[in-house]
Parts: C-alpha cells; structure tokens; sequence
C-alpha cells in the first residue's frame, strides 16, 4: 500500500466501479446546483444592491408557475437518483451462487476469517481476483462493520445473528479493511488489509498458510468438516441422527427449505434459523417433535456455530434418504 | 402607536425588561420569556465553549496518523462529549430555547407565552439536564459516541453511560415543555388582526418545530430510559445476550434523532426568511409555500430515519421506502432555498452582518442539503455510511446552517435583545472569518470519506494525513471566529452604541411597536395587526442604523 496522496479510493471491485459512475453523477449535479444557485445570488446581489437611501424594491409577492416549476424539477430529479442508486442497491443485494464463502467473526477489536478449506486469519484477508466471495458474518460482542472503501463494500456485523455482504474483486492489491461501526477503545484499530491475489498465488497462500500455522490437520478442516466432528461430539447425532423413531428431526436436505413449525406455521430454514435452533430450540419446535432439545448457550462459541451451520448446510443439499 | 419620549436625549433611560429589576433573584425567578431567552443564551454559550473544547482536542489530535495526545479512550470520551454537549445543551436548546423564547411572543405581539412559569420551569429543568451532563464529564466521562449504540451502550461501555443518558433524557423535557409553550402561544396569544398568514415565518417555523419535539422527543425519552434499564438491572432489551435486539434501539433512537435534526434546522429556517425578507426589503417570495414547506418538512421528517440504517441489516424494502422518503424530503427544502433566491430578486438589498451569515447559510445549506442526497442513494451510502462524508454532511447543515442561520438571528435581534448595537466592523470581519474556516475544516471532511476514512477514528493511515491538517487548519480558524463573537458581543453591552427601536428598519411588532430592549410585558397596550407580514413595499426604507453606505444619495442620481 502506498501512502501517496490521492482524492479518490482505489477501484478495486466491479460494484465500485459502478458506484463511482453514480458518484461522478452526483457529483456534477451537485456542482450544477451550486454553481447555477450560487450565480444568481451572486448576480442578484449584486445587480440590486441599494444604492439609494430612499430606492424601492418591486413588490413582488409569488408566482404559481415558478413554485411548480422548482417543486417538480427536483422532485424529478430525486426520483431518478432515487431508482439509480435503489438499482445498484438491488444488484448487490445478493450474492451470485458461485460465490466463495468466508466465515467472519467480529470481536473487539480484531476481525477472525476463516477460508472455505478452514485456513484461518486474522485482521487480513487474502482473495483470488475475479472470484466472487461471500463473507457469512457475526460478532461475538458489540456491533462492528466490515468495511473495504476499495470495493466500496460495508455491512454492519451483529452479535446474534448472521448478516452478509459480497464483492467480486477486480484487481491484485492491497487494500484497507476498517471497522466502520464505532466499537470502543481501540476501534480505530480493529482492521487490516485484503489482498487480492492471483489464483495461483492464492493457492500457494493456502498451501504456505496452513503449513506455517502449525497444527495443520486442525487448521486444514473446513468449516463444514469441522462442524461435522462438533455434530458428533456434542451429541447433536443421537436426535438429529436420522434414525427412525429418534427424538428429533433428521437435518439432511433441511438447508433453504421451508419447514412446518408445531403451530402450524412455516419458516425458511436459513442461517439465523439454524443458529437459533441450537442456541434457543425452545423458540421454533418443528412439527411431529416434542420440545426436549437442550440449549446449546454457553457450549459452543460463535465460531463452533458457524461450523455447525456449515455442516448442516452441506447436508441440506443432499436429498432426503429414506422418507 | 405613537412615538415614546425616549427620543428625548435628557430622558432617563426608559423602563424596560432589564433595568426594572437587576437582583439576581429577579433574573433566577423571572416570569419574562425575554430573561429567559437570555438565560437560555448564556447557559448555550456555556455550553458551546466546552463543546467546542471538545472538537478543539479532537481536530488536534488528528493532525497525525497516530495517537499521540490523547489516549484512545480519552479521545473517545472527546468526540462523545463533544457530539453529546453540542447536540442536546447546544443545537435543540439553541433555536427555541434563546431567539424562541425572546422573540416569539413579541413577533404576535403576546405579553408572554401562555404559561410562563413552566417556560421559567424548563430552563431550569434543562440545566438540571445539562448539570448530569457536566457531572458525567467530571466523574470520566462517556465514551459511547452521542448515539449510545447498544449493546455497546447498554452492557459493554465502561463510562459514564447512565449519568449521560439522565442528562439527555432530562433536558429532553425542557425541550418538551417548551415546544408545548409554544403550540399553545400560537394558538391562543397572537394578536388581534394577526391571522395564521400574517404570522412571520420565522413563527411558522417555531410551530413546525415544536410540534416535532412534542411527537418526537417522549420516544428518545423512553429509549434512553431502556438503555439505562437493560445497563442497570439487566433487562432484556437491546443486547442480544440476553435475548434482546440491539437493531431495535437503532430505530427507536433514529424514529428521535432524525426528526431532531429537523428540530435543530427549522428554526434556523425561519430566521433566514426573516433576515433575507429585511435586508432585501421586499415580502418573501412565496410565502405559503416557504410556510408548509415547514411544516411538510417536519410531517415527512418523522418517516425517514432507517436511512440510518442502511447496512445495519434492515430489510432492502425497508430500505427502499425510507431512501424514497428521504429523496422526496428533499423537495420541500429546495423549494424554501429557490424561494430564498427568489426574494432578492428586484430587491434593495442592504448587506449588514445579518445579511452576510444569511447569504452564507444559502452557500453552505446547500451544500449540505445536497450531500444529504448522497447518502440517501442506498447504494452510494453503503460506501459512505460511518465515513468522514457523513460527518462533514452533517456539519454542513448543522454549523453551516443552524449556526450560522442562529448568529445572523442573534446579531439581527441583538439590538433588541440588549438596547445596544454591536460593531458592524468587528461582525462583518468575524462572519467572513467563521466561513472561511469552516469551509476549510469540513470541505476537506467529504474527500476523506469517500476515500473511506471511517470516522470515529483515534489513529488513521498516513495517506489521509494532508487532509486531516487542512481540516485542523481550518478548525483553528474557525474556532478563532467563534471566539471573536465571545469579545465584541459582550464588550458591546457597554460600549456599543444605543440602539433605536428598529435599527435596519424591519417589518414586525417586535421592530415597530416594542421599543429595545421592549418593556417588561413588550407592549403599552395590545397591538393590532392591520397587515401581512413583511409588507416592505409600503415602508420607510431610507433610515438605516449604522449605514456604511451613508455615502448613498437621498435619490438615483440616474433618474
């Protein structure tokens, strides 16, 4: 990162790209109106200064017409920066199928990242350019927001449940990761830098990265591979097991489904969903199930959380066995 | 009304609200809404300074990349009491609780609000506010940014959280009391004559204004009282380990503070149409529409505060009404701004201080009302929400417009105020001054955000460097001017010149008929109202206190 001076951020993303068009938009609007309002005060000031003690001004007191013209022209105006940036919006609202994913644990004051094959960082994040990736995130305590100006990216990051945001980085670098969401005595430090390499140099960091962490058996799990050892330990397999007659649903091909709750209604089975169903299993019981499911609170921590997510997702793919 | 004796130069001086009575029991128990404005006035002085002590550290430390005056946890506690103390002892207090105050009954020609003692009740009550403020500070301050974000706020913060929200939620009522003060004033006490549109704007303005306070401020009330429930004897509230929504305390804090902001402009609002009307000499353009423009502002203000919100995790169709509310808000407030324009049109216009903060307001509103739109842009703002754009935005329309809006009111109704006139030199040089440094500090605060300078930030990379010393710079300056306005207004109280009852000569009761400083019930005997308001054309323009331009000929010599 170089500490040249510069007015603009680097662009480093498709979807800034983008924004920036609607910047530049905006901001020549915005210089219009200045210039052109600030001109004729300018002109009227000066033209019809008093320059006699006892001069008249006109009496003037209104006109219809101009109230119309000066009530519909910005409001045309503000429609269409309105729908522009609500399009732009809409389009970076959801992350392509494609997309890589990486867990996000915020916590004051460092950001924890782990890759899909379970390489973990902290307070850096390395990409592969051109391949759209997803961030899956949550805090362990306050809220905190992950914000990377050079792809002009920044969603809020919740304790308690899961938000998500995406980019498609578009050129090698580094570039800065900030907290954006004020988080308490070293906020201004809770940050660091993505590097968006080439895909070959990113699978030479995974292969350097797992290595040098030690441990590397442990390291190397992915999330879901992870949850899947969790699931067995923590005994969630006894219930959830898919065995006839167990106390508890089976959670194969559960994942993005809709499912039928003990009063009738129907919920989609998303991240929040499943979180909640371990931490809480009291607040949705799944129809046909008795409410004996024991919370989890307290035993598995946010990172333990998304692993278990994760298994259960790779599982919700799969189609339904035996039923 | 006739002439007073006071014209004579061997009269004693006329019996008026100062003079009647000078115990400080007399000004500590007074019933006059005029005493009270100026208690209100030196109490936001006070306030101001220490706000502004605030910013000073802040600007200061930034000057570099690292921290190195202040600790990451004082400079936290600095841009907190800094926001806290500007936002509620400083900007709500300022329009209603000062120029309101003093100038609102005289405008319609009351001998005082409808109730006098719960007006004398809120000041105090404000102070009471604005004592926990004080005591907060003193006891280590609070470092939970003037937001109070939970669960930060409400579990996690190691400050002084609950003696900060106290002091909020308290003043909150003096807002309170105040806005209700006035609702009930306009509608019962305005002078015989003195129908709804006759009224001057700048009491259209206070009627908007308070009755966005009365709606708003009982839920920022009950919001902090969560706060300091949920941190007190943990209730569930907003902190999601507890099974609370920590989202849930963002709407309940914006459904207040963005109306707030409204709460803080709309009277400055009204004090431009005042002052551009006079020193243009003619009747505002427009009228009716610069009136509801008001009050549409205050209506649709109460229904766009989830632009907060945009990357907080609210629902996108959520997001999508409150972006459309926010573009169409902005509507009514360009229509007062080409409204504002238009009045200069074929007037006579005579620059004095008052003048030059209202020409400054328009630049600088403008500019603030426009980069508002930035952020209302959903996909725009999730880059430049939390940034410093967000901060120079707000600063824009906060100082670039209430405080400058609020001095050019202040040096307008000076003369009335104290029966002195302050020194045109000094106020022209101090207006100019406080421009140029504001500019300086906050122009430079909308190229760091888009570049992504995250606010709130103790230390920063060294590339933002050069601006963030433009922006010191520039603060320097502008707290030079502010300081300036500390010598010359109060030396003006003894050495300023006598002012006479209308100095420029404006349109008004307060100008025409109640004399400066007004008597202490304003008027001899109850005024009627046989015009409309700012009926300059049918006025003696030729009379001008202070008149540099004394040089003018009597008559266009071209004619």
């Amino acid at each position: 990162m170089t500490n040249e001076f510069r007015l603009m951020p680097p662009v480093a993303s498709d979807f800034a790209a983008r924004v920036d068009v609607f910047y530049w938009f905006m901001v020549l609007m915005s210089v219009f109106w200045v210039v052109a309002i600030g001109a004729v005060v300018a002109y009227f000031a000066i033209r019809y200064r008093r320059r006699y003690r006892t001069q008249r001004p006109d009496e003037i007191h209104g006109s219809n017409r101009l109230e119309a013209a000066w009530t519909v022209v910005p409001f045309v105006l503000a429609m269409m920066m309105f729908f522009w940036a609500a399009h732009l919006f809409f389009d970076y609202a959801q992350a392509p199928a494609d997309a890589m994913e990486i867990l996000v644990t915020g916590k004051q004051w460092m950001w924890r990242l782990q890759h899909p094959d379970g390489t973990r960082e902290i307070n850096t994040l390395h990409i592969p350019v051109g391949q759209p990736v997803k961030l899956t995130m949550t805090s362990e305590d306050v809220i905190h927001s992950f914000y990377i100006p050079a792809f002009r990216v920044k969603a809020d990051v919740l304790p308690g449940r899961y938000t998500r945001t995406w980019f498609t980085p578009t050129k090698t670098g580094s570039f800065h990761l900030f907290c954006a969401e004020y988080c308490g005595t070293e906020h201004s430090r809770m940050g660091g830098f993505v590097h968006v390499l080439t895909p070959r140099e990113y699978d030479e960091w995974l292969q350097t990265a797992s290595t040098a962490g030690g441990g590397a058996a442990v390291a190397r799990l992915s999330p879901a591979d992870a949850g899947e050892r969790l699931f067995t330990r923590l005994g969630c397999v006894t219930c959830h097991g898919g065995a006839a007659g167990a106390l508890g649903p089976s959670l194969v091909g559960l994942f993005g489904r809709e499912r039928e709750l003990a009063d009738g209604t129907m919920i989609l089975a998303d991240e929040d969903y499943i979180r909640q169903s371990i931490l809480y299993p009291q607040r949705h019981i799944a129809k046909g199930y008795q409410p004996v499911m024991p919370s989890f609170e307290g035993q598995v921590n946010e990172t333990q959380l998304m692993q278990l997510v994760a298994y259960i997702k790779s599982i919700g793919s799969q189609k339904i066995g035996m039923d | 009304m006739s002439d007073s004796d006071a014209s004579s130069p061997s009269a004693a001086p006329a019996r008026n609200y100062l003079n009647f009575a000078t115990t400080a029991k007399s000004w500590l128990l007074t019933l006059d809404h005029k005493r009270i404005g100026l208690l209100y006035l030196i109490s936001i002085a006070f306030f101001f300074l220490v706000g502004g002590f605030g910013a000073s550290l802040v600007r200061l430390e930034l000057l570099t990349p690292d921290g190195n005056l202040l600790s990451a946890e004082s400079y936290n506690k600095m841009f907190t009491m800094h926001g806290v103390i500007m936002i509620f002892f400083f900007l709500i207090p300022a329009g209603p609780g000062v120029l309101g105050n003093f100038v609102l009954p005289l405008m319609i020609g009351a001998k005082d609000v409808a109730f006098p003692r719960l007006n004398l009740a809120s000041w105090y009550v404000y102070m009471t506010g604005a004592s926990f403020g004080v005591a907060a500070l003193i006891l280590g301050g609070v470092d939970t940014g003037w937001t109070f974000y939970t669960p930060y706020s409400s579990t996690y913060a190691n400050s002084q959280v609950i003696l900060t929200g106290l002091g909020a939620f308290i003043a909150g009522f003096a807002s309170i009391l105040t806005g209700l003060n006035f609702i009930v004033t306009i509608h019962k006490l305005r002078a015989p004559g003195l129908s709804w549109f006759r009224m001057p704007l700048f009491v259209w303005a206070m009627y908007a204004t308070s009755i966005v306070v009365m709606l708003g401020t009982p839920v920022i009330a009950i919001t902090l009282v969560l706060i300091l429930l949920e941190r007190g004897l943990g209730l569930a509230i907003f902190d999601p380990a507890l099974g609370g929504d920590p989202v849930l305390f963002q709407h309940l804090f914006w459904f207040y503070s963005h109306p707030a902001v409204y709460i803080m402009i709309l009277p400055g609002f009204g004090i431009i149409s005042e002052l551009i009307s006079c020193f243009s000499r003619k009747r505002i353009f427009g009228y009716g529409f610069v009136a509801f423009s008001s009050m549409a502002i205050a209506l649709i203000g109460f229904f766009v505060w989830g632009h907060h919100m945009f990357v907080s995790s609210q629902s996108v169709y959520a997001g999508l009404i409150f972006s459309f509310l926010s573009f169409l808000i902005a509507v009514p407030t360009a229509v007062k701004i080409f409204n504002w324009t238009a009045t200069l049109y074929k007037g006579a216009i005579v620059f004095r201080t008052p003048m030059i903060y209202a020409l400054g307001f328009l630049g600088l509103f403008l500019i603030g009302g426009l980069t508002g739109l930035f952020l209302s842009s959903m996909g725009l703002d999730v880059h430049l929400h939390d940034t410093y754009f967000v901060v120079a935005h707000f600063h824009y329309v906060m100082v670039g417009g209430m405080v400058m809006a609020f001095l050019g009111g202040l040096h307008f109704w000076w003369p009335k105020m104290t029966g002195r006139m302050y020194f045109q030199g000094w106020a022209i040089v101090t207006a100019i001054v406080i421009f140029v440094g504001f500019n300086l500090t906050f122009f430079p605060q909308f190229l760091l955000g888009y570049l992504g300078m995250p606010r709130r930030y103790h230390v920063y990379p060294s590339e933002f460097q050069i601006l963030h010393v433009l922006s010191s710079a520039g603060a320097s300056i502008l707290g030079g001017g502010f300081l300036m306005l500390y010598i010359y207004l109060p030396l003006s109280l003894f050495i300023g010149r006598k002012a006479p009852r209308n100095p420029w000569p404006a349109t008004g009761l307060e100008w025409e008929v109640a004399e400066s400083p007004p008597s202490p019930h304003n008027f001899e005997t109850t005024p009627v109202v046989t015009e409309e308001a700012y009926n300059y054309a049918h006025k003696d323009h030729a009379f001008f206190e202070q008149d540099i331009v004394d040089i003018l000929p009597e008559e266009d010599e071209n004619v």
